[in-house]
């Protein structure tokens, strides 16, 4: 190999000790154990009368945690302005982002995968498809076969959720975020500090409006259209894809809400500016499960 | 840098140091064995005669459960994980793993979730008692309360090993000294390459899996209720994505050991170094689509059945390439006999016959009938006992010497070799013939007719456990007062570990990369 | 090279007797052929791999033990300085894969065989629950419960593996089985039919056997195969075999044990009981039926199940016990008890609920009480 990375290779920085993952270690333990209780508590398969401790476990860990992160990533942003970083590490950086990520993905293929499985496998054979005769014969002998599942085995109803409200505009709303968060990232590379913030805050600004969307649509869901978790695996896979979604536009609206604060400090520089790459490269692939879940769940 | 050692406790809270965080996984993972083989030890007492004699059906059940769930989660993971840790950096002439902070985070997320898992046995309702597969009804709407709280210990390890694995990923291709190109890399670094990419993608599957319990036990959701319109099976297609990689998952990075270790000891290069690293990877390849052997009995359709048997045994033909390729390098070397080859030419022998027992139970026919017996558990305490435990035994063995600059006495490693080796095929060896007979696994009594098997098994198992409380004691003694090792401590070896560093390996190694031609 | 080779088939030959004398030596060793051309063929598969097996053995670990014996260093052997064979390594590449195809081809046509479960000539339900099984026959008007036999110990040769009633099935018909469960996953294993299949909940599994002539009066027993809790190891399958007469007659027999049990049900619910009757009858059953969930001291094993002593159901009002134990709790261990036991039983075991350890509620519970619930529902 040549010369130019063993140079570079010189300089990778091996950081000293940190206190910050057994903070977050302690952390992460407290808010499974906090929360573990606050689901028994409040779904009372544990009586303890009316404590709440659970929750309020679950509250002080995750503050932990969160100040945890911060305190973490206050001590990267600090290194790599000092510029300890060199263009190896960014690679280290950048790698191990796009593996998250790609862990992330095989997170949403499980909910996916179910859902493709009820649609194309389990609702026929409970309708007699297949080696199921018998199951419909003898044990589901009302059941429709249909997707949407608006009339389950056990005879629970709900009506189904369209495409063409509030999931098009969300659609359009991501989309768009996904084209300026480009534009920002070009003038990044570009040097162009003023509209390098501008499309930033903007992107950001369309996670939130999105988030407030969604918001609307699972009010809408519950309260107008029967739509809730208890109804059958169509609102099973319904909410936990999109739920899970908006959670993970929740945290890559933070992401970018930081980036933002950063990019108005003039943190990044044309060169090295990983952080704000790994937050547009989470952006996108937010966006590119929201296409497939907008296909699969909505449109299909 | 210079070698300078934190002190104190904070040296192991606050480390960044592969070398430290190798070697609290490796303690961490043995005291996990001790402790998962502790219930072992009750599931034998409670199975040396027919009858109910120590402990009541739930807990027995309970006991199955946590044995199974720490064995492959808290004994075997951590200890390969380990052993990245210690290895890849010094293998590939690295300073660290790529992400140091983050190394210390998946280690210490890890006693934590153990922590969680341990506690359940003292809940109401007793530990999780649903079998280490946890399907669904069982685990969902019949689980005891404490199944939340397996539940988020589940997801904790599960970051932490995800984490774990894009370390590795991202050490290997981005931390290598100049010159240590792929097909350079000693073969544990790639097997553990290809673990790693086994992780990342199976891991976050198994956390989707258990979010759906989650929410099927306390939200409303039916994934795993047909009156809902889902369905128990998918639980088990769900987990067995996930649940066939990690058998495989706990087994390559052993695969690379016993590739390091038998060339070693045979004075001679390793037979088809290309060939093995091909065949990993079709291995890690095939094992995701072969998942639905383990439900044979589910009621697929004939197709599904059918496909899943044959892709299930084509991975004996990758599989069968690697021993191939371990005897070769064997024929005609100048073989010696030392603990860590003694234990991996054990470890070729059992595997394979194992690997042999895998392939009759993915003959899907046959399979109706040893599904679910003690055929099932013979099998796969063979490809895991003298496999993954007997790799990294070996690897201890092997490595220690650069590890702690100390040597083990070499007699005691002979005998506790002779000993697990005599120890696991009584215990193990005869529930393939109880298994055949037709004793169902998870039970915690049985007719006469499974007495004579289940005697030897259990008094093998007491001999097994008290063995590696053994091993506990040499490996005590030579940290303690073992002789000091050399820098090459096996005439044999290469790589960088053995050529370019002294006995023990300093503090840091490699701050600056070494040539590599 | 004399000695060599006189050595290789030395080992070769002890390892094979050594392991087809542990294959064969003893039979209760190996898995059992059965009785069914299907079990038969299952078990000829079996053997065929396991030669097949032994046979890659001796090869591969013949290599290895010659290797350990003639190259090792204390013999002053010169290693070699091959690491690489493109040839070999086809070789032993395509070998196994020819292996694999010659065992594929006949697991492949018994497995299609095995789930060919059409033309059947009958047809029976098995329903598993914890932790008993519920056998129905669709074409005939017979249905039981099935559950261990509890007073068998240790010595007694059927330990565990004795039922109260067990299933009989007619010799020389191809008889279908449609497998579910109730609660959890169950699996209904007779490995002398070679069928397993596992019981899921809301789905229903065919499997199928032909039992041949010769095998009518015998008795074949296998367990649950799939863990379902607590007593999973409590959960046996008999299965009785009767010639075609035989059977006929034992449904006749059936149909008559029916009619007469309603009447005596419906003579048990016209009159009136006393407590000592309700009381002695509703220990029995409790005993029986109950005592494994909630346990003989009503203690139960909370929170998995609930202690019946001092319960507010058996303390509260009456129709919300009748209730929960005749209609169960769908997704709990809680069956419904309506279809499995009469009316007396039902009212005799709530009344003994009620006044048992304790709970001294003074309630009676009469089977008429039970008739008016029923009818109610
Ligand atoms: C380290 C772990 C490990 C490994 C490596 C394997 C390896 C294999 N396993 Fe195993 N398995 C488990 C761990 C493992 N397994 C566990 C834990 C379970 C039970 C889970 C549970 O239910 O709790 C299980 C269960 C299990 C089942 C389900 C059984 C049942 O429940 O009914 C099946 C079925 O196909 C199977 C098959 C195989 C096969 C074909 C291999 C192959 O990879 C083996 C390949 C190796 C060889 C074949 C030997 C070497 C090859 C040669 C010398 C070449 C020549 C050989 C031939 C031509 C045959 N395994
Ligand atoms: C790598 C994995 C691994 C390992 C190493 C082992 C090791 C052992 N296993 Fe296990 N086993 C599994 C993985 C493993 N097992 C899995 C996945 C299951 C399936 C679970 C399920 O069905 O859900 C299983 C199931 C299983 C069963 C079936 C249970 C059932 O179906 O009901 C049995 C029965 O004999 C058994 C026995 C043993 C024994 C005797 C050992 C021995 O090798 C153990 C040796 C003992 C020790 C190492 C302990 C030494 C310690 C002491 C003597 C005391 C000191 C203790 C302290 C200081 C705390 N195991
Ligand atoms: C397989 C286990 C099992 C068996 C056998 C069983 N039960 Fe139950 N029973 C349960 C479970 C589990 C519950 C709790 C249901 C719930 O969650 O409300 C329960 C609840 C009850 C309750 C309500 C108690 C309360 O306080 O909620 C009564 C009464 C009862 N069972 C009576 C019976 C009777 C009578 C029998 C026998 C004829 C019987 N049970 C057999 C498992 C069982
Ligand atoms: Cu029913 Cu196991
Ligand atoms: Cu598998």
């Amino acid at each position: 190999m040549s010369t130019e990375t063993e140079e570079k290779y010189e300089n990778y920085y091996v950081p000293e000790q940190s206190p910050w993952p057994i903070v977050g270690a302690v952390a992460l333990f407290f808010i499974a154990w906090g929360g573990g209780n606050f689901i028994h508590q409040s779904t009372e398969i544990v009586e303890t009368g009316d404590q709440s401790w659970g929750g309020l476990v679950f509250l002080a860990a995750l503050a932990v945690m969160i100040y945890m992160v911060f305190r973490w990533w206050k001590d990267t942003i600090k290194e790599s302005v000092e510029g300890l970083y060199s263009a190896q590490m960014d690679r280290s950086f950048k790698q191990g982002m796009l593996w998250f990520i790609m862990s992330e993905v095989m997170f949403f293929a499980a909910f996916f995968g179910a859902l493709l499985y009820v649609r194309q496998l389990v609702i026929p054979w409970l309708g007699g498809e297949g080696n199921n005769a018998m199951t419909h014969a003898l044990l589901h002998p009302d059941f429709l076969p249909q997707w949407p599942l608006t009339k389950t085995p056990d005879g629970t109803t709900t009506q189904a959720m369209g495409a063409w409200g509030l999931p098009a505009i969300n659609t359009a709303i991501l989309l768009t975020s996904s084209w300026t968060l480009t534009i920002a990232h070009h003038a990044l590379k570009d040097n162009n500090r003023q509209a390098l913030l501008n499309y930033t805050s903007i992107t950001a600004l369309l996670g939130i409006i999105f988030l407030a969307l969604q918001v609307l649509e699972y009010h809408h869901a519950y309260n107008e259209m029967g739509l809730t978790l208890g109804s059958g695996i169509y609102g099973s896979t319904f909410f936990l894809l999109t739920g899970f979604h908006g959670f993970h536009v929740t945290i890559g609206t933070i992401f970018l809400i930081v980036l933002s604060i950063r990019c108005a400090k003039g943190h990044f520089t044309e060169k090295h500016h990983f952080a704000y790459e790994a937050g547009a490269w989470y952006w996108h692939f937010v966006d590119v499960v929201w296409l497939f879940l907008f296909i699969f769940v909505y449109l299909m | 840098m210079s070698d300078h050692h934190p002190t104190g406790f904070t040296r192991w809270l606050y480390t960044t140091n592969h070398k430290d965080i190798g070697s609290m996984y490796l303690w961490f993972s043995f005291i996990m064995f001790l402790i998962g083989g502790a219930m072992a030890m009750v599931i034998r007492a409670e199975l040396y005669q027919p009858g109910l004699q120590f402990v009541d059906p739930n807990f027995f059940n309970q006991m199955t459960t946590m044995h199974g769930l720490i064995m492959v989660f808290g004994a075997v993971m951590p200890s390969m994980v380990g052993l990245a840790n210690w290895l890849i950096p010094m293998m590939i002439g690295a300073p660290d793993m790529a992400l140091p902070r983050m190394n210390n985070w998946s280690f210490w997320i890890l006693p934590f979730a153990f922590t969680l898992l341990l506690s359940s046995l003292f809940m109401e309702g007793g530990a999780p008692n649903f079998g280490w597969t946890f399907y669904a009804p069982l685990s969902t709407t019949f689980g005891p309360p404490s199944t939340d709280f397996f539940i988020l210990g589940v997801h904790m390890m599960g970051i932490s090993s995800i984490m774990g694995a894009i370390n590795v990923i991202v050490t290997v291709f981005n931390m290598r000294a100049p010159g240590m190109t792929l097909m350079k890399m000693p073969l544990f670094v790639w097997t553990w390459l290809i673990t790693a990419f086994l992780l990342i993608m199976v891991m976050p599957v198994l956390a989707g899996t258990v979010t759906m319990m989650l929410t099927d036990r306390h939200f409303g959701t039916s994934f795993f209720d047909a009156a809902g319109g889902g369905d128990p099976v998918m639980f088990q297609h769900i987990f067995w994505f996930f649940g066939h990689p990690e058998v495989y998952i706990m087994i390559l990075p052993a695969f690379g050991v016993v590739s390091e270790i038998i060339p070693t000891f045979s004075r001679k290069k390793l037979f088809g170094y290309s060939s093995m690293v091909y065949a990993t990877a079709s291995i890690a390849l095939l094992s995701f689509i072969v998942w639905a052997h383990h439900m044979f009995a589910v009621g697929m359709p004939v197709a599904g059945e059918l496909f899943f048997m044959i892709a299930t045994m084509l991975i004996a033909v990758p599989t069968g390439v690697k021993v191939f390729n371990w005897v070769a390098t064997m024929w005609q070397g100048a073989l010696t006999f030392e603990t860590p080859m003694l234990f991996s030419i054990a470890f070729v022998i059992l595997f394979t016959i194992g690997g042999f027992s895998g392939v009759m139970l993915a003959m899907a026919p046959v399979d109706f009938q040893y599904h679910d017996t003690y055929f099932v558990v013979a099998h796969f305490h063979y490809v895991l006992f003298p496999g993954a435990i007997f790799g990294t035994t070996a690897a201890v063995y092997y490595w220690l010497p650069k590890w702690a600059g100390k040597m083990y006495n070499e007699t005691a490693g002979k005998i506790h070799f002779w000993l697990s080796m005599i120890f696991v095929n009584l215990t193990f060896f005869p529930m393939h013939f109880s298994g055949l007979a037709g004793m169902p696994r998870r039970i915690p009594d049985y007719n006469m007719m499974f007495a004579d098997f289940n005697m030897w098994a259990s008094i093998g198992a007491f001999g097994l456990g008290l063995t590696q409380v053994y091993f506990l004691v040499i490996v005590l003694l030579t940290l303690k007062n073992g002789k000091t090792a050399e820098q090459k401590q096996w005439e044999g070896a290469s790589g960088l570990e053995w050529d370019a560093m002294p006995s023990p390996a300093p503090y840091h190694t490699f701050s600056t990369p070494p040539k590599i031609d | 090279m004399a000695i060599r080779r006189k050595l290789i088939a030395g080992i070769a030959s002890l390892l094979s007797i050594v392991l087809s004398g542990v294959v064969q030596a003893a039979t209760d060793m190996n898995m059992r052929p059965g009785v069914t051309e299907t079990s038969n063929a299952a078990y000829d598969l079996h053997m065929m791999v396991i030669w097949v097996m032994v046979a890659i053995s001796v090869v591969v670990f013949g290599a290895m033990i010659y290797s350990f014996i003639f190259h090792r260093k204390s013999k002053n052997y010169k290693p070699a300085t091959f690491h690489h064979s493109t040839k070999v390594e086809m070789i032993w590449t395509a070998i196994p894969i020819i292996i694999l195809i010659y065992l594929t081809i006949p697991a492949v046509k018994l497995l299609i065989k095995m789930e060919d479960a059409s033309n059947s000539e009958m047809s029976i339900q098995v329903t598993g629950s914890q932790w008993k099984w519920h056998y129905k026959y669709l074409e005939h008007d017979v249905e039981f419960f099935s559950e261990l036999d509890r007073s068998l110990t240790i010595t007694d040769e059927n330990y565990l593996l004795e039922v109260d009633n067990a299933l009989v099935v007619p010799v020389e018909t191809k008889v279908r089985f449609l497998v579910t469960a109730s609660d959890v996953i169950h699996s209904w294993w007779v490995p002398d039919l070679a069928v397993k299949k596992d019981a899921i909940p809301g789905f229903i599994n065919e499997t199928w056997t032909a039992i041949p002539a010769d095998q009518a009066g015998k008795t074949f027993r296998g367990q649950c195969t799939e863990l379902c809790g607590k007593d999973h190891g409590f959960m046996p399958v008999v299965v009785k075999v009767l010639s075609k007469e035989d059977f006929k007659a034992w449904v006749a027999q059936k149909d008559q044990e029916r009619l007469a049990a309603e009447k005596a049900a419906a003579e048990a619910a016209a009159q009136s009981w006393d407590m000592d009757k309700l009381m002695a009858m509703g220990k029995e059953v409790y005993d029986s039926k109950c005592a494994q969930c909630h346990q003989a001291s009503g203690l139960g094993i909370p929170p998995a199940f609930p202690a019946l002593k001092g319960s507010p159901i058996a303390l509260g009002p009456v129709d919300a016990h009748i209730n929960i134990v005749v209609n169960g709790k769908s997704g709990t261990g809680m069956a419904a008890y309506g279809p499995q036991l009469t009316d007396a039983e039902l009212a005799a075991v709530i009344t003994y609920e009620r006044n048992a350890w304790e709970n001294n509620t003074g309630d009676k519970v009469q089977p008429a009480d039970i008739q008016a619930f029923k009818a109610g529902n």
